[in-house]
């Protein structure tokens, strides 16, 4: 098929419909304001659902709602959206629905403001909400990719009965790439769990409580060996010359994209440097950064924010290689000449 | 004589598996308490409606968290206050099920008080079932919205004030103020009489759910003995004489008889109409295209002007060209406050290889539109990099030697000879087209023009800005 030059945010909603999303419901956010829009312009065109909600509580919690029905249904926010997001969220993982939430991220804390920051990642891959639950968390850095790890997300949240959020900054939502999208998907999983109001499923419960701490600790087991097998398969990551550099970088969403061209520059020199970019937040792409350690290469983390995805670096190589960390916040994106001038600095520092 | 068998409804287990602990055949609530009463009546107009396996009912936080132990039927336990919400989602999933929506006081008037009035003013198409016994039952007798003035809770130990609390809220009352619910009434589970109208409410609810009618709410006034610190055989008569005065007992709206029923039309799509409806793209739409040798490569390109130049979308029609040139590319455009607040810009990429950062910071080719766009971002531009601008707005000389300049009167061209001021921009387009020495042809433009430009008879106009905007670059470039 052709491609399309599109908005990622707008990729995001082609996707969703391509993928069998049946329902949208959300509340108006810049920088994901596109995502709601295209959403309420296409799915009605389709017979299928979209609602403004009244808030993002009442968002979350219609998708909660629709989630338990049994189809596929998306919600979509930014930065201070999410954090009030995350109740429901945490609900749905406790209740084991199926869902997918997009956060296109923006500077915090509080209102910060609608430039990108990636200071979502501890809210999102730490869990923002309450209790013992994961998410999977995927980082696309291109239109390409939010469209498809779209796509992918309704499939891992069906596989693993779990929510699954698509976490893009600002830059990746607002940014027109050309993008090839795939088929619409036809056969979609049943889901006998759900609660549909039919014959087949009326002695179907979704619910988060266990009152009995046994009952409960039961069920938290129960998810965490679900996470394990999520760990053990759907770990997703992407390398750009590592094999011979002393000095891999490491960073996610639009900072992946600059890193890539500031490899170029230092490679043009002769410098052995290269790029892993985590796909999927969690899992994380632990075992790939450990082997990394073990051949003796250094490490040096780039985001947008204070040091996040930084700490599940040093877990993972367990302080044996360094680890050098440069942050922007505040909606400043490092510029290609700071991101070399980077490079070049815990090059030195062999 | 007819026999009269009294049995539990068929919409109830028969044995409440889901409880935990070793009384599996009688509820968790207290006794005197309200909830069970109203169970009942609903769990009877499910029987006798056939409901049961229709029926998603959505549970709250507070003393009926646990109503899915009884009822037979499709259960969903909420957080705290967004059953509407919840009803929401599952009802407009599946418009023939039955969606209850059971919630007590706290619940619904307090920390949900956003989500129920969205709900009804949306005229959701649930049935609400709301316990109002004034306090908060499961955390231990808190005040709740509707305690009464002067009552005493754990949390208003001195007695509930109008100046600290303020006055009881009134749900029926609110709600039947709005347009869209259909049937607003508040009952009392006192004696027989009473709960025989309640019966008679619930049913009237369920059945104008079952006709697709709207909304429905039925508020219910029910003893809480336990925490109210009253005697269960005086509870009733609390509610009468304490209750009552302040939440009366009435119909306050009822439009079940003549609200129409909006048809829904069930239809699926196909494959083919959804790839339709989405507008993708379904042909190879490149065009043969072959760039020339000496053609600036890989071109980081800023567009920056006023608002309402065009800006944005010369730089997306530069993007749409180099994409249907063959070339990998990437637009980002400034956007929120910045936009609004009338200056715009946004960075182009146009490669051979993959592109990595989208953003320009250092530009090769600078295309400016205001003065202000041409301070901000000319000492940005990358020494032996192109800076073209539009001299008939910009009335100034480029400092620097170590670019290429261009000024040209794209405005005044656009306005004088194509009698539309608006097409400038695009006679920048045929300016770079000339000054990149052919990263993509006129031809090249023609064929993106029907994607970009929304207006149809604006896309000769604009064919013809690019034309002009390549003839003046050539002549003053002696080329």
């Amino acid at each position: 098929m052709a491609k399309q030059f599109i908005k990622g945010n707008e990729a995001v909603v082609k996707g969703a419909i391509l993928a069998g999303c049946q329902a949208y419901y959300g509340y108006p956010i810049t920088p994901a304001s596109e995502i709601a829009e295209a959403a309420a312009y296409y799915l009605p065109l389709l017979g299928r659902t979209f609602l403004q909600a009244e808030s993002e509580i009442g968002a979350i919690n219609m998708v909660y709602g629709a989630a338990s029905a049994g189809i596929r249904v998306m919600t979509a926010s930014s930065s201070p959206g999410i954090s009030l997001k995350q109740e429901g969220i945490s609900y749905a993982a406790g209740a084991e629905l199926s869902c997918v939430v997009v956060d296109i991220t923006r500077g915090g804390p509080g209102l910060g403001n609608i430039a990108p920051e990636q200071s979502d990642y501890n809210q999102m891959v730490k869990g923002g909400g309450h209790g013992n639950y994961k998410l999977i968390v995927l980082a696309p850095n291109c239109a390409q990719e939010m469209c498809d790890l779209t796509m992918h997300a309704f499939d891992l949240a069906d596989r693993y009965r779990t929510p699954v959020v698509v976490m893009a900054d600002g830059f990746v939502g607002q940014m027109m790439e050309p993008v090839e999208f795939p088929a619409p998907v036809v056969d979609l999983p049943p889901k006998p769990w759900a609660t549909a109001g039919t014959p087949e499923t009326y002695k179907n419960l979704i619910t988060s409580i266990d009152l009995e701490p046994d009952d409960l600790e039961r069920h938290i087991n129960h998810l965490y060996a679900k996470y394990a097998e999520i760990e053990a398969n759907e770990v997703r990551y992407e390398e750009y010359m590592v094999d011979d550099a002393d000095l891999v970088c490491i960073g996610f969403g639009v900072v992946s994209r600059i890193l890539q061209s500031g490899i170029e520059r230092v490679r043009a020199e002769g410098k052995k440097v290269g790029l892993l970019r985590p796909i999927t937040l969690w899992p994380f792409p632990e075992k790939r950064l450990a082997r990394l350690a073990d051949e003796g290469k250094k490490l040096l983390v780039m985001e947008m924010n204070k040091g996040m995805m930084v700490d599940d670096v040093r877990l993972a190589v367990q302080h044996r290689v360094p680890v050098g960390f440069y942050g922007r916040v505040g909606g400043n994106v490092p510029s290609g000449r700071e991101v070399y001038d980077q490079i070049m600095l815990h090059l030195e520092a062999v | 004589m007819a026999e009269t068998i009294f049995r539990k409804a068929k919409s109830f287990y028969d044995v409440y598996e889901r409880k935990a602990g070793a009384n599996k055949d009688v509820t968790h609530y207290c006794p005197g308490c309200g909830h069970g009463i109203l169970h009942k009546l609903i769990a009877e107009a499910m029987d006798d409606f056939d409901l049961k396996e229709h029926t998603v009912l959505i549970s709250p936080v507070g003393c009926s968290v646990f109503a899915y132990y009884y009822f037979d039927c499709g259960n969903i336990q909420a957080a705290h206050g967004r059953a509407p919400a919840v009803a929401t989602g599952v009802k407009r999933t599946n418009p023939d099920s039955v969606v209850i929506s059971y919630q007590g006081d706290g619940d619904l008037a307090g920390i949900g008080g956003n989500e129920i009035l969205q709900a009804a003013n949306r005229g959701e198409r649930i049935s609400v079932f709301f316990v109002n016994n004034a306090i908060y039952g499961m955390t231990g007798g808190q005040m709740a919205p509707t305690t009464l003035l002067g009552m005493r809770t754990t949390t208003s130990p001195h007695g509930r004030s109008i100046g600290n609390e303020g006055y009881p809220l009134h749900m029926c009352e609110l709600i039947s103020t709005l347009e869209a619910p259909v049937y607003v009434e508040r009952v009392s589970l006192t004696d027989a009489k009473h709960i025989m109208q309640a019966r008679r409410a619930v049913r009237k609810a369920l059945k104008a759910q079952m006709e697709g009618k709207g909304f429905t709410f039925v508020e219910a006034l029910s003893a809480c003995p336990t925490n109210w610190k009253v005697p269960t055989r005086e509870a009733n008569r609390w509610i009468v004489e304490m209750m009552e005065p302040v939440f009366p007992i009435k119909v306050f709206k009822d439009e079940i008889e003549t609200r129409e029923v909006v048809p829904r039309e069930k239809k699926t799509y196909t494959p083919h109409e959804i790839v339709e409806t989405l507008d993708l793209p379904t042909g190879d739409e490149t065009v043969s295209f072959v760039r020339p040798p000496n053609a600036l490569k890989d071109p980081e390109i800023k567009v920056a002007g006023f608002g309402g130049q065009g800006v944005l979308l010369l730089g997306l029609a530069l993007a749409q060209a180099g994409m249907r040139a063959g070339y990998h590319v990437t637009w980002l455009p400034s956007y929120g406050p910045e936009m609004r607040g009338g200056t715009a810009n946004c960075h182009v990429r146009i490669a051979e290889g993959r592109i990595g950062s989208p953003l320009v910071h250092e530009s090769d080719v600078l295309i400016a539109f205001n003065g202000p766009s041409l301070d901000k971002f000319a000492s940005l531009v990358k020494p032996g990099g192109l800076i073209l601008y539009d001299s008939s707005l910009i009335d100034r000389t480029i400092e620097r030697t170590d670019v290429k300049a261009l000024g040209l009167p794209f405005t005044e061209l656009a306005d004088k000879e194509l009698g539309n001021g608006r097409a400038s921009n695009f006679v920048a387009m045929g300016a770079f087209i000339v000054a990149s020495r052919g990263v993509f042809d006129e031809h090249v433009v023609k064929s993106i023009l029907p994607l970009v430009i929304k207006r149809k008879n604006l896309i000769e106009l604009n064919e013809r800005a690019v034309a002009a905007g390549m003839r003046i670059a050539r002549e003053a470039l002696g080329s």
